[in-house]
């Protein structure tokens, strides 16, 4: 099954790295690289505490949120069990109100078929709101090299387009780079004056720019926050309204969902979009929350929905319930991991603590660092709005990691002699003799060579003269 | 009256055996009759954490042998705790004895303040307290409200150690981040987990700590070799050796 | 969530968003302060649907392609409910000749009924039964906004630059 893949063609292997700067060496080679730049990192921390405080504050707002979150869960849990039945439904209801509903088993299915729309009408000119389901599928490459020229449109995917890089956050897309950074991309490509970089300035001349785009396309792409099986509706969220742009002149509209974007009533939207921005960027709402049924008339609309994996993970007993994420990022910005090392240190479309289940689950040897790139300390359970139980799942994948081999050798004897020792207390007794003994009696710089970790910015503990067993002994005198 | 079992975690019993002592003493000190069986080793949490599932299932069967004979199970280690009450369960489900250890076996914070219901530390530690919360005690065994939900507020470490008399507690201006120890992530993430634990010293100095306290050994064992390092002046003690007091 | 004043929260959760509530007794009155904000005293390509409030001066029914509406630069519509909670209105798809009115002026003008502010999501659903009128809608609240750039909160970033909602009543 093809892996998610930054910029691949399809997905049908790792491509190159990051603006081609290699294969990708796994999280802990890219996070050192990033935490290698204190004042960046400290930065990029800092930037990411600050959205997380402010989805704080909106949820303290409503007295409810506990609840809704629970509501949210459930409502997903009671889809997913019959996802199928509500996919139906909304093909059903999506066509009887005159969109065509088409359905990509992968990335290169998903790929081929919105080339095919395209291709069939012509279009050589496409504009795209954000959609992390086309980053999965590769898309925008896929379509240049078919002459279709796509601009992205929210202005940090545009931003990063410009740059060619991916982007490194799911709601941020640029939340990686410095004005200054963007300035010179714009001055470069935009035209915009050197050493600018005020923010209001850039966006002036990106809305401008882009306005142009809008007005000179002839399809418009979108995604799908929540699609409504009993309406055959479906809803996008944006702050910027470049989906409503980008649906309201050109008179083709594609929109790319997951298949398990689904809700199954209208009514049951109020507890999303009460959830969404609030925990995405600590906004009540998103500007714009526009529910499309049907075409434009005079126009066309196509929904995609696409599996690339998905039903895969609804098997899983233990994995499912990470279908139910509605995008938001709130686990990557209350991540202490993710805040210090960003997006590009995972290696994927979605990264942070739900990019570390989803794409380990469909390749667990491909993405084998990503579940223990984190603590587990559980901050992000504890903010997901579907109440996701995300350091859980991570332990579960790295089980499975270790079951597909993907643990290196050399850690998977260390447990599995760590393992022998600690059935017996015998041995326990003289690992632990042995340890104290190394730790007093060996030379620093024997202690503290390359091969320890820990030493490298720690102290390792000072050997205790008894353990608490010894003790115990001798002041209680029992064995 | 009910006996606990002491189960004194592998690091605790190896490298902080101060902690174990303080553990025992404090719970005697509140009127609890303790045992430690002596032939256990650890919980499997090491190998479990990495994936090696088949390496704990037998350190989980040894405890649920060595610890079904006490009443109650206590542990100065929110982690180790958890493995037991939320991680057991793939090992033991169904096995003679699993639901009723699961049911007793505490924490050393919580057993105290929800068991023992102990409000009054009776002891005296007159200095500048900085509180860690480890994450496994407050997400998974919900010792606190945590920054995160909105629920009204609770912190059954923090009830214990503001008893203490002539104590200062203060807390860092990110009141649970991580501190990036996360047991083998502390090797191999090592770059940004000696970040996050620079970052957690910084914010309790900034704080006004002297002394930094969590009520997981495991982290301070992280923070204390990153302040040493860095040639600071903090101590570090575990909660029981705060509640237990001055000599 | 249920709050005393609705309208008035309504009012706070809307400039919150960026944007801004004017209360009037009437349409008259709407239309009365619409003139004085400057984004309609400097407006020269003005859509208005809703008969009495704003000087309109281009008829969107009578154009046939939206791309013609790009340089309108105040365009009023109307707002079937409005919400407490977060500052949105909801516009009905029926009542635009065009979808890219709500995005594609410089600058709106929503003319809000005060007996039609909900105090939240739950009840504007309730409200709207839109699983019995199935048809395109929105919830606006506020204008265009990012904070792409370092998290700097830019106002009007491709749709609307200001958004102005007229509560009536």
């Amino acid at each position: 099954m093809a892996g998610i893949e930054r910029r691949g063609e399809g997905g049908h292997g790792p491509e190159g790295g990051h603006g081609g700067r290699g294969a990708f060496a796994g999280h802990p080679a890219a996070a050192a690289r990033f935490v290698a730049d204190d004042a960046r990192a400290h930065w990029h921390d800092q930037a990411l505490w600050w959205v997380r405080q402010k989805r704080d504050k909106a949820s303290a707002d409503v007295p409810e949120w506990e609840r809704l979150r629970e509501l949210a869960q459930a409502i997903k849990g009671h889809t997913l069990s019959r996802l199928a039945d509500y996919l139906a439904e909304f093909e059903r209801n999506a066509t009887a109100a005159g969109a065509r509903v088409h359905w990509a088993r992968d990335a290169a299915e998903h790929n081929a078929v919105v080339h095919a729309i395209l291709a069939e009408r012509g279009v050589t000119r496409l504009v795209k709101s954000k959609s992390m389901l086309t980053e999965e599928c590769g898309l925008n490459p896929y379509l240049e090299a078919r002459g279709i020229e796509v601009v992205d449109t929210d202005l940090g995917e545009r931003i990063v387009q410009l740059r060619e890089e991916p982007p490194s956050h799911i709601v941020f897309p640029a939340i990686h780079l410095k004005r200054q950074d963007i300035g010179v991309t714009f001055h470069e490509k935009l035209g915009t004056a050197e050493g600018a970089s005020d923010p209001k300035y850039l966006t002036e001349a990106a809305r401008g720019h882009l306005r142009q785009r809008f007005l000179g396309a002839q399809a418009g792409m979108t995604g799908v926050n929540f699609a409504v099986a009993d309406t055959g509706a479906f809803v996008v969220c944006t702050n910027e309204g470049n989906a409503d742009m980008g649906t309201s002149l050109p008179p083709i509209h594609i929109a790319c969902m997951g298949l398990e974007k689904i809700v199954p009533r209208v009514e049951d939207l109020g507890v999303f979009l009460r959830l969404l921005a609030r925990s995405a960027t600590g906004q009540p709402v998103t500007t714009y929350s526009t529910h499309f049924l049907g075409p434009r008339r005079d126009g066309e609309l196509h929904v995609v929905i696409v599996d690339n994996g998905r039903s895969g993970l609804l098997r899983s007993q233990a994995l499912r319930r990470s279908l139910a994420c509605i995008r938001c990022g709130a686990c990557m910005n209350t991540c202490p991991v993710f805040r210090r090392t960003g997006g590009y240190s995972y290696g994927v479309a979605v990264p942070g603590p739900i990019g570390s289940i989803l794409a380990p689950a469909r390749d667990p040897r491909a993405h084998a660092t990503l579940p223990f790139a984190s603590s587990l300390c559980g901050s992000c359970s504890d903010v997901c709005p579907v109440r996701i139980d995300i350091h859980s799942e991570l332990l579960v994948l790295r089980g499975q990691v270790v079951e597909a081999g993907g643990l290196p050798a050399g850690k998977r004897l260390a447990m599995r002699l760590a393992g022998w020792i600690f059935r017996s207390p015998g041995r326990y007794a003289l690992a632990g003799r042995l340890a104290r003994w190394a730790l007093r009696a060996l030379p620093r710089r024997v202690l503290y060579s390359k091969a320890n970790a820990w030493g490298r910015q720690r102290e390792l503990p000072a050997p205790p003269g008894e353990t608490f067993r010894d003790w115990y002994r001798r002041t209680t005198g029992r064995a | 009256m009910p006996t606990v079992g002491l189960f004194v975690p592998c690091f605790v019993d190896q490298l902080q055996p101060r902690v174990g002592v303080a553990t025992l003493r404090l719970l005697q000190r509140h009127g609890v009759k303790v045992e430690f069986p002596p032939e256990q080793t650890c919980c499997g949490q090491p190998m479990a954490n990495s994936g090696c599932r088949a390496e704990a299932a037998p350190l989980a069967e040894r405890f649920l042998r060595i610890f079904s004979r006490y009443d109650h199970v206590v542990a100065p280690s929110g982690s180790c705790v958890s493995m037991v009450r939320h991680h057991y369960d793939g090992f033991l489900a169904g096995r003679d004895g699993f639901d009723r250890l699961k049911a007793n076996t505490f924490e050393l914070c919580e057993y105290l303040h929800d068991v023992v219901g102990v409000r009054e530390a009776g002891a005296r530690f007159p200095r500048v307290v900085g509180l860690h919360r480890a994450c496994h005690g407050l997400r998974e065994l919900r010792l606190g409200s945590g920054s995160e939900r909105r629920v009204p507020p609770f912190d059954k470490v923090k009830t214990l150690l503001d008893s203490v008399e002539g104590i200062r507690v203060v807390e860092p201006a990110r009141p649970d981040e991580c501190c990036g120890f996360g047991g083998t992530f502390a090797v191999n993430e090592e770059a940004v987990s000696c970040m996050m634990g620079k970052d957690k010293l910084a914010d309790l100095a900034q704080a006004g700590a002297e002394v930094v306290t969590s009520a997981d050994g495991s982290c301070l064992m992280h923070l204390e070799g990153l302040a040493r390092r860095a040639g600071s002046k903090l101590e570090f003690m575990h909660v029981a050796e705060v509640l237990l007091g001055e000599r | 969530m249920r709050w005393p004043d609705p309208v008035a929260r309504f009012a706070e959760m809307i400039a919150a968003v960026g944007g801004l509530a004017l209360r009037v007794p009437d349409l008259a009155a709407a239309d009365r302060a619409l003139r004085e904000l400057p984004q309609a005293r400097d407006a020269r390509r003005v859509v208005s649907l809703v008969p009495g409030v704003g000087a309109a001066t281009v008829d969107a029914a009578a154009i046939a392609d939206p791309h013609a509406l790009e340089g309108v630069d105040l365009a009023v519509l109307p707002a079937e409910l409005a919400v407490a909670e977060n500052g949105a209105v909801w516009i009905e798809g029926a009542a635009l000749p065009h979808r890219a009115l709500v995005v594609i002026p410089e600058h709106l003008a929503l003319v809000v009924r005060a007996s039609t502010i909900v105090h939240d999501m739950h009840e504007a659903y309730a409200k709207l039964d839109l699983a019995r009128r199935k048809r395109f809608g929105l919830f606006l609240s506020g204008p265009s906004k990012t904070a792409d750039i370092e998290q700097a909160l830019v106002i009007g970033a491709h749709g609307a630059r200001s958004c102005t909602a007229l509560v009536v009543g």
